[in-house]
């Protein structure tokens, strides 16, 4: 079973993501921030990161520049899940090292057409 | 919805459309109706389908075939015939054109997500076309839905339902809440509205029909008359893509299946030369 940490400072949006990746069958785990996520991550690698943009202590785009450089930080496949949806905010996250973008409000045949994108899911 | 009225409007709809409705569609009939008849101030369906029977008012009959038409699409859907595409049907064309021009007919193209996903990839090939250009034709029965189609202007919503990020960043625009596509993609497509069921040799002639999720809906008579009059359309020898669910087996011979490609059927000279000489 792939592991799947979904990162947002909403305790809401943590709860429908994760019911959405249960359906998907993957194993979830949370954080709040940016700075827990990598606490995580470096403990745990997951296969899969489903990440919120605007958080406290550590947001989002500056959680991926560091993980992106840690030891195995390369491996886990970014999807970044936030309400940024000019063009400038999702060119600067896919040239900081995300894999794919979703735009909330998202509901579950989004999040599953963007993980089928990166090759998590099989396609609907 | 008396079983009447039912076959009135199931006859009414496969003779303008070809669709066929069983009469275990009668609550889908019901539920797209209802919105057309509130439109237009019916009190009820049975109001607005006495109005039809009455009236035969022809903007009214038109609402009522589109209503009952799907038009359920995305970018890359099903993803497979656009890999098709790219990976076996434009090589060939590119080496059989050198250089020329490589039509295509999107035959139910809805909203446009279908030919604007075969321009993206056309587009993101450039040297590899070798000099072709490619020509899209969109036609769909709807026109409401050929509106949005030549607006090229999409929800937040439709751009995340199977196009890639990399895709929406090169392609398209941001405009208040909604998407735009690319005005260089936009100009290598033209739209117009099309039945089916009715003339099309007027269109002229295509070396690709892409035809997917049409045919599902006609009779095997409709079924075989569509393909048989598309063979006559394609150059040779021309390919189809139908749906994944569609096949030319067991209606025509017009064309034949691509092995190891699912859904792409090439158009048989063979077949179709014995025709024209019988």
């Amino acid at each position: 079973m792939k592991t799947c940490l979904v990162v947002d400072d909403s305790r809401v949006i943590r709860k429908v993501a994760r019911r959405i990746l249960e359906d998907l069958s993957f194993h979830v785990e949370e954080a709040g921030d940016g700075s827990e996520a990598l606490n995580f991550c470096r403990g745990n690698m997951p296969d899969a990161i489903l990440l919120d943009w605007n958080m406290p202590v550590m947001n989002g785009i500056d959680f991926l520049r560091q993980l992106r450089k840690d030891p195995g930080g390369d491996r886990p496949v970014v999807v970044f899940c936030t309400t940024e949806n000019d063009i400038s905010a999702i060119a600067q996250a896919i040239e900081s090292g995300a894999n794919e973008y979703i735009m909330k409000p998202f509901d579950s045949e989004i999040v599953q057409s963007k993980f089928a994108e990166v090759g998590l899911v099989v396609p609907a | 919805m008396k079983p009447a009225d039912f076959d009135f409007i199931s006859s009414m709809v496969r003779e303008r459309s070809g669709l066929v409705l069983s009469a275990d569609k009668t609550y889908l009939v019901e539920s797209r109706l209802a919105p057309i008849a509130r439109k237009d101030g019916f009190g009820s369906i049975d109001d607005l389908i006495s109005a039809i029977r009455i009236r035969r008012d022809a903007r009214l009959i038109e609402a009522v075939v589109d209503a009952m038409t799907t038009n359920e699409t995305f970018f890359f859907r099903d993803k497979t015939p656009f890999d098709i595409f790219e990976q076996t049907i434009l090589p060939d064309l590119v080496a059989r054109k050198r250089g020329g021009t490589i039509k295509i007919w999107c035959a139910a193209a809805s909203t446009g997500q279908e030919p604007y996903s075969l321009a993206m990839i056309a587009d993101s090939l450039g040297p590899k076309l070798g000099g072709c250009r490619l020509e899209i034709l969109g036609t769909d029965i709807s026109e409401r839905c050929l509106e949005k189609a030549k607006a090229g202007i999409y929800t937040q919503f439709e751009v995340q339902r199977g196009l890639p990020v990399q895709m929406l960043l090169k392609y398209f625009k941001k405009d208040g809440d909604s998407w735009k596509i690319d005005d260089r993609l936009k100009a290598s497509i033209r739209f117009r509205t099309m039945n089916l069921l009715d003339d099309f040799r007027a269109l002229g002639r295509f070396d690709v029909i892409f035809c997917r999720n049409v045919l599902i809906y006609f009779d095997m008579p409709t079924k075989k008359m569509v393909l048989e009059r598309m063979a006559q359309q394609v150059d040779g020898p021309g390919y189809l893509l139908l749906g994944a669910a569609e096949t030319v087996m067991g209606v025509t011979d017009a064309f034949k299946p691509v092995a190891g490609s699912r859904g792409l059927y090439v158009q048989d000279p063979a077949k179709i030369g014995a025709k024209a000489a019988a």
